[in-house]
């Protein structure tokens, strides 16, 4: 055996885990976005911060109790989302991606700005009844919100795999995906399904906002959870739910370790810039992801 | 039952490709539309089932009417729910989607749920090819199962009219005869209408029952399919040129269309 500190890295790579699927969840955003409607959305970050605020602010300026909160934080993520698509995004179908990538990075700054304006520049808190208290588990000390944040993304992402590759409207949505002229001339309302996409962004944006805000607190820097999405989405592969989900984990993981590791080697800092590292790594050699298709060329 | 009166279309405000086609497909019927690369027949099907919109063309005059009602207004998936439904040419299968997916995805706008399985076990009587396919990416089929799969899904929405673009393209003449087949027997069988595009006039004309031929966006030639085949300008023309199928290897370059994606 090694002498390893075990222990330490036990507890690193939990963290890592259960972090990585809280990020897996904001990546479900942006794969669903690229993937139905081709578009990148670079907002995703913005997304999740304005839906904290919401959450925030139903519960200090309205005084809700956190659940319904979190049920407004839903519903205005999915009518915002919904109708972003249907007044910015829909004139742009067709346009050159560039526009729409210069649209959704300034609509980030637009929601950094409004959310500011109107919720003030101080961090909110959003009251989950989960407990400060840290989960002993074996060797492993765990906080009880990252927990919660971890089972919930997990349990949406299973949710939403199931439903994306065994309904009716997920095999509709992949077909959309794969190709939008034969998807319509087969009967698919392909804005219908574009809205779909936009509107699932905004559930999922809504329920990062809420546990990721409930961990950190709601202020601007809550969009900077947007940010860990790109490293996620090249590891993973920019098409694939699945490639998310493992994204999200090797990205936790990794930002753990290097936290842990290589953070008190140099002062700090590396765990912010690591993944990227990793993402760049990960391009040179397998520019489609670890799980994104390479495309199937025989047709 | 589908009647194009007197129809011109424009591509981006400015390309005037049909100009004043007219013809009716009747019902239970094969009519074959014939003509060579560019005289519009792929645009002739387009503005029947809607896709002309998504590709920046209108129809600026005339009408489509199928069983008394307009359709040159109606976006595609709403023609797709009157009961015609366009198979494209190049055998354009959903990919990344498994044989058995990409029925479904046919089966769309079908209201009653519950028979779609049985539908879909249907199809795979007609092609048992794809039966034991049924999981695979649809992707990765041969051409002629591709083509086998494209119908299939075509069929998937119950048509009363399926608009079929140039089937045989690219296949080995025995494919292409088992495709034939099966599309005399939905005439036969299901009544079902058929609008068949096809630069192979020979083959066309021998199970169409009555044909139009096209050049640059008019109709210069109708008749019954019988009367087509013995017309000495056709057989000049399309007979005689096609039989070698000499154009294969070019409209397989012209049909390689790459999906852009963001990296690689
Ligand atoms: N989206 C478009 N925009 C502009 N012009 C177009 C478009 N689609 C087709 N055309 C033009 O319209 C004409 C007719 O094209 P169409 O595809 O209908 O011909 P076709 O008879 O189907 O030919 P082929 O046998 O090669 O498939 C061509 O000159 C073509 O360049
Ligand atoms: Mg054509």
């Amino acid at each position: 055996m090694l002498d390893l500190p075990w222990r330490f890295i036990a507890i690193l790579l939990a963290n890592g885990l259960l972090v990585g699927s809280m990020y897996a969840l904001v990546a479900l955003g942006f794969v669903l976005i690229y993937k139905a409607t081709d578009a990148i959305n670079f907002a995703q970050g913005e997304f999740v911060m304005f839906a904290g605020f919401l959450a925030a602010g139903a519960t200090h300026l309205a005084g809700f109790p956190w659940w319904i909160s979190a049920l407004l934080a839903v519903l205005g993520m999915v009518v915002f989302a919904f109708g972003l698509e249907r007044v910015v995004l829909r004139p742009l179908l067709g346009r050159p991606i560039i526009a729409v990538i210069m649209a959704t990075l300034g609509l980030g700054f637009v929601l950094r700005g409004v959310a500011t304006l109107a919720f003030g520049g101080g961090t909110q808190t959003i009251p989950l009844p989960v407990g400060d208290e840290p989960v002993l588990l074996g060797p492993l000390i765990l906080p009880p919100i990252q927990l919660v944040g971890a089972g919930v993304s997990l349990a949406f992402l299973c949710g939403f795999g199931w439903f994306f590759l065994k309904s009716r409207i997920g095999v509709a949505m992949r077909a959309v995906a794969d190709s939008q002229q034969v998807a319509m001339a087969m009967g698919i309302n392909v804005r219908r399904y574009f809205a779909l996409a936009w509107a699932l962004a905004g559930v999922v944006s809504a329920l990062g906002g809420v546990l990721w805000g409930a961990m950190l607190g709601v202020d601007n820097q809550l969009a900077l959870v947007g940010l860990k999405v790109f490293p996620v989405m090249i590891l993973g592969g920019l098409d694939s739910i699945l490639g998310a989900v493992v994204g999200g984990l090797i990205v936790g993981v990794v930002e753990s370790l290097s936290a842990g590791f290589l953070d008190p080697l140099v002062g700090g800092g590396t765990k912010d810039f690591i993944p990227y590292l990793l993402m760049i790594a990960v391009l040179m050699v397998r520019p489609e992801g670890i799980f994104g298709r390479r495309r199937i060329e025989r047709v | 039952m589908l009647a194009l009166n007197n129809i011109e279309v424009v591509y981006d405000n400015a390309i005037l490709v049909l100009r004043g086609v007219s013809l009716a497909a009747k019902a239970g019927q094969i009519t074959a539309l014939l003509g060579a690369n560019g005289a519009g027949k792929t645009t002739t099907l387009k503005a029947i089932s809607g896709l002309l919109h998504s590709e920046r063309g209108e129809v600026t005059k005339g009408s489509v009417e199928f069983a008394g009602e307009r359709l040159d207004r109606l976006p595609p998936h709403q023609v797709v729910e009157r009961g015609i439904v366009q198979v494209f040419e190049g055998r354009r299968v959903f990919a990344n989607l498994t044989v058995a997916e990409n029925l479904t995805a046919g089966a769309h706008t079908r209201r009653d749920r519950g028979t779609v399985k049985d539908s879909i076990d249907r199809i795979f009587e007609m092609f048992p090819a794809l039966a034991e396919r049924h999981n695979q990416a649809a992707g990765y089929l041969s051409g002629g199962e591709q083509q086998m799969l494209v119908i299939g899904r075509a069929l998937m929405s119950n048509p009363k009219m399926v608009l079929l673009d140039e089937p045989s393209l690219g296949l080995a003449p025995q494919l292409i005869e088992e495709i034939f087949a099966v599309i005399r027997r939905l005439k036969e069988e299901r009544h079902l209408t058929v609008l068949l595009v096809e630069q192979n006039a020979t083959l066309a004309l021998t199970i169409a029952d009555h044909g139009y031929v096209m050049e640059n966006g008019r109709i210069v030639l109708e008749g019954p399919a019988a009367a087509l085949q013995q017309n000495s300008d056709i057989k000049e023309f399309y007979l005689g040129l096609n039989e070698a199928g000499a154009r294969k290897s070019y409209r397989e370059v012209k049909h390689y269309r790459r999906r852009k994606r963001w990296l690689g």
